[in-house]
């Protein structure tokens, strides 16, 4: 008798991991650099080609760091947001735009408002690999010591942004 | 209004459906004949209305009705007419009518030839299978409804899919849905099995060619999806292991390990707790497929829009249905009985070997599919298992399946002896090794992989033509008699095994020695493959119904004299701006040359890519061998009306085939 | 006599170089990419690896941007003589294990990888103790004298 049980036993473990499944999302690739220093880079800045930005010069702070482009259609959705954000002075807020043209990039910013301190100019994309970058927009919270902490994939919500980073902003803050 | 009607047609559809898989089940419990008579009529209403709803839809994709959300999601103006009916089933709730329609199909194909069934196992099936019926209705009816009218309607639609918009996509869902779906027949006579308690040898005669024939079509539905991508989607490849593949491919593997286990219980009386498992499990790996394609629970090319209430509904579904029949297993399978005894070594133990390892192979395959899903549950990391994994795993599962498909058709009935099936085999051994050893080296390397696969294929070769030399010979009668002598049955095993021997070849000669080169064209270049020569003769630009295109021109020469010309093409489908590449593509049985347009280049040249595949045909011949094997084998004197009829009356007739 | 000799010269040369170029523009297709060696390192190498953006097919197959700039990678590492599995690591580091169609071999994955041949190893095992078992079952009872007189009855009737 018990032996004919099995099949059904199989069964309803696969159906557990199926219905956890559901709540998943298999297309998201989460970061194996969270707790690891954020990758070195030293780009042209967006509004000054002939200053260069990087994170070396970012110690001792925390801040949020947004890959954005101004071809990005998703980008739009979260743009009010990260410039309420700037404006509020919560975090500094830098940015990298990503294989975009700097012509192209200044007139975005100009027509939505450019809340980051300063972008920097990824054109060839190289350093988005370094940051395992792999669609935009794409959003990290890099701690005082330069390690990254939490890396948003996807657009930052008032939800992500209310219940995930501005938490773990202010937790990294007072250490 | 049609679409009203076709929506009012899906509910009373449920309805009968209701009735469908309620009294007939009772009634056969009850011995209650009026109810168990409500099966035939039930069903063959459930088939026109759904027929009516089915019509209805495809009536609204012919007139361009946009409003209709599904039509309008896609659809198209300027998509042709016969892409519009095919659209029908492109997307997701499409696809759910025609699975209902086609599960409706097989259920009055059943109530019409059902008439030497007794009364309560005719109505437990067409019971059953009205019960999964209401699961597919009433889904459609709550959250996937392809009658969902869109207010405003839409000036014009989101155009189908452009890589749907070919031959190959319109014939290869239905004959796909046809095998799945079809193995509800063999579920539903597994449960009604349960249900009466009589299992029996003529269970199993009943059964079998309802099984046999869903495998013909899911073989053909397979074979005719693999080679859509080898042509459409333009590297060359013609399997990925990608989710939904897989998803069509394990009910193959346990479709095909029970169509061998009711030959056994057939003949024999054997292995019977055995085979209702294997047809509980074939259904079920069709429902599970049905569930990862349409739940977002895996990625795949194949995914249909996913919403996680349409995967719960699913899962639901798949709980109670698949649950319910394992527990009814689980309950009434310990009463089924042993049957026939038989030795170590015998036929029935080669069979049911080749049914462990096929098993095997169909977990193995769900294992390594829903591997990324368990880690991620448990919060082990996210990982991807791809084709490396699965070539590596599967080749050595399948390669004693394939060793013994030349051992069990020779090997007698309930007592063989291994010295004298050596013996019998051992010229077949010769040869198979000989050739994997010359062969390959002949072809230009050699690696064991290769060996192997050749090694396999031969083997099969040569034991099947022992076989057939030694059934034919020794009788002087003419040879046509002779070749008409055995059943149609044993030809189509005969058949089917030849199929999957050439099939074997073709994978292990494509795979091992196929080439390709990627280069740079300008109008007059020359690029070599094979000893071929491929002149690219510039791009015209062209435009067709719903798309734009760049249609390059590769003249392909040996020594000097003109094979044949290739015209790949890069298109635009204009509604999606979506591109598509269309392959070059020149076949024939020895080698396929392939050529794919890149991207265009500086100063007018393009990017492209040039492949020699040889015996890459040799994969879909096998696979057709292997289906019109099995229809050989249905067409069998014994499963013919008359016949039964004329015989002494009774179903006891001695069987006189192998 | 002089200048048409010289005009013919020129004309021939003319001639000459025009038959030179028309040669050497419809020539032979040239590689996309130059280093044979290294371009059959990448493709061997992208046709293991995931696209991201796509999700469904391997680095080789995929023209999504971040596939080609990914694929220039390789190329560059391959180049400068980087090992298979240096390349491997560098992605994994930067995108994890997702990005490996081949899963790596871990604590994680070793059902993964020796559950199929664990699974077989116990179908075997299992087959041969049930076959085992199954031929020393009691021998089928035998015939009583009606039944054999009916078996031969019917065996007469069928040939």
């Amino acid at each position: 008798m018990k032996r004919f049980l099995l099949p059904l036993v199989i069964f309803l473990t696969v159906v557990g991991f199926l219905a956890v499944g559901l709540n998943l999302d298999p297309r998201e690739v989460p970061s194996p650099l969270v707790g690891k220093p954020a990758p070195m880079f030293n780009l042209p800045r967006l509004d000054n080609p002939e200053k260069t930005i990087s994170p070396k010069d970012l110690l001792g702070q925390v801040w949020l760091f947004n890959v954005w482009a101004s071809w990005c259609g998703a980008c739009r959705e979260e743009h009010p947001i990260l410039v309420a954000l700037s404006k509020s002075g919560t975090v500094p807020l830098y940015g990298m735009d990503y294989k975009d043209t700097r012509q192209d990039a200044q007139q975005w910013l100009e027509q939505g408002g450019n809340p980051y301190i300063a972008s920097a100019m990824d054109t060839d994309g190289r350093v988005g690999i370094d940051y395992g970058v792999y669609g935009v927009p794409e959003t990290y919270v890099i701690d005082k010591a330069g390690v990254i902490a939490y890396k948003q994939i996807g657009p930052v919500t008032e939800e992500v942004l209310r219940d995930k980073i501005l938490p773990l902003v202010k937790r990294l803050q007072t250490q | 209004m049609i679409p009203e009607i076709g929506h009012f047609a899906l509910i009373l559809a449920l309805l009968v459906a209701l009735i469908q898989g309620s009294f007939p089940i009772i009634g056969a419990a009850r011995g209650n004949a009026v109810w168990m008579g409500l099966a035939r009529p039930t069903a063959r209403a459930q088939f026109l209305l759904i027929a009516v709803a089915f019509f209805c839809l495809a009536y609204a994709f012919a007139t361009m009705d946009y409003s209709v959300t599904y039509v309008a999601s896609n659809s198209n103006s300027k998509l042709p007419l016969q892409y519009r009916i095919a659209a029908v089933w492109g997307g997701h709730e499409g696809s759910l009518l025609l699975w209902a329609m086609i599960l409706s199909i097989w259920t009055v194909a059943v109530s019409f030839f059902s008439k030497h069934l007794p009364d309560a196992m005719r109505a437990r099936i067409i019971g059953v299978m009205g019960l999964i019926s209401i699961g597919f209705l009433l889904f459609m009816l709550t959250v996937s409804n392809p009658f969902e009218r869109l207010i405003p309607a839409a000036m014009d639609g989101r155009d189908l899919n452009p890589l749907l918009q070919d031959p190959g996509m319109v014939f290869h869902p239905p004959m796909l849905y046809m095998g799945y779906v079809g193995f509800s027949v063999a579920f539903a006579f597994a449960i009604a099995a349960l249900l009466g308690g009589e299992l029996d040898a003529a269970w199993a005669r009943w059964s079998r060619p309802w099984t046999t024939m869903a495998w013909v079509f899911l073989t053909t539905g397979i074979m005719a999806g693999s080679n859509w991508a080898y042509y459409e989607l333009g590297w060359g490849g013609w399997w990925f292991w990608d989710a939904v593949e897989n998803a069509s491919f394990m009910p193959w593997l346990v479709g095909t390990a029970l169509i061998h286990s009711l030959a056994v219980t057939e003949k024999r009386g054997s292995f019977k707790a055995w085979t209702v498992l294997l047809a509980i499990c074939a259904f079920s790996l069709s429902l599970l497929g049905t569930f990862l394609v349409r739940s977002g629970v895996l990625t795949s090319v194949h995914a249909f829009a996913t919403d996680p209430r349409r995967g719960l509904f699913i899962l639901a579904f798949l709980v109670v249905v698949i649950g319910g029949s394992l527990v009814l297993f689980a309950w009434r399978a310990p009463a089924i009985g042993r049957g026939g005894k038989f030795d170590v070594v015998s036929r029935e133990s080669f069979l049911l070997a080749n049914n462990v390892l096929l098993a095997v192979a169909a977990i193995s395959v769900l294992f390594g599919t829903l591997y990324p899903l368990f880690l991620d549950a448990l919060g082990l990391g996210k990982i991807s298992v791809g084709p490396p994994y699965f070539d590596t795993v599967f080749a050595p599962l399948m390669a004693p399946a394939l060793f013994l498909m030349g051992v069990g058709p020779i090997a007698r009935w309930k007592q063989a002896a291994l010295p004298e099936l050596a013996k019998r085999l051992r010229w077949a051994f010769g040869v198979s090794v000989a050739t994997a050893i010359i062969l390959p080296l002949l072809l230009g390397h050699w690696t064991p992989m290769i060996g192997l696969g050749i090694f396999l294929a031969f083997w099969i070769f040569g034991t099947s033509a022992n076989l057939v030399y030694q059934r034919l010979r020794g009788s002087e009668l003419p040879l046509m008699t002779r070749i008409m002598s055995p059943s149609r049955s044993w030809w189509g095993m005969v058949i089917a095994h030849l199929g999957i021997a050439v099939f074997t070849l073709g994978v292990t000669v494509v795979k091992g020695f196929e080439s390709e080169i990627a280069v740079r064209m300008q109008t007059g270049d020359v690029a070599h493959l094979a000893g071929f020569d491929f002149t690219f003769e510039g791009v015209q630009e062209i435009e067709g119904p719903n798309y734009s295109s760049s249609r390059g021109q590769i003249r392909i020469t040996k020594n000097g004299v003109e094979r044949t010309v290739l015209m790949p093409e890069k298109r635009v489908y204009t509604v999606q701006n979506m591109p598509m590449t269309e392959a070059g593509i020149s076949p024939s049985l020895i080698h396929d040359l392939y050529a794919s347009l890149g991207e265009p280049l500086d100063g007018g040249a393009w990017s492209v890519r040039i492949y020699h595949k040889p015996m890459v045909e040799w994969i879909w011949v096998g696979c057709l061998m292997m289906a019109f094997g099995g229809l050989l084998a249905l067409s069998d004197r014994r499963y013919r009306m008359k016949n039964r009829i004329k015989a002494t009356g009774s179903e006891n007739v001695a069987e006189v085939s192998v | 006599m002089k200048r048409i000799f010289r005009l013919t010269a020129v004309f021939c040369f003319l001639l000459a170089i025009n038959a030179w170029a028309q040669e050497a523009s419809a020539g032979e297709a040239q590689p996309l990419q130059e280093n044979a060696v290294v371009e059959a390192q990448v493709q061997r190498l992208s046709e293991e690896l995931r696209c991201l953006v796509c999700q469904n097919q391997t680095l080789a197959d995929s023209h999504a941007e971040l596939a080609e700039d990914l694929r220039q990678e390789i190329r560059e590492m391959a180049a400068k003589g980087m090992s298979d599995q240096a390349i491997i690591d560098y992605l994994v580091v930067r995108y994890g294990d997702f990005v490996r169609y081949r899963p790596p071999l871990k604590p994680s994955t070793l059902m993964l990888w020796f559950g199929p041949f664990a699974l077989l190893l116990a179908g075997v095992v299992g087959l041969v103790v049930m076959l085992r078992r199954r031929a020393n079952q009691a021998a089928d009872a035998p015939l009583s004298v009606d039944e054999a007189n009916k078996v031969s009855e019917l065996l007469n009737k069928e040939s």
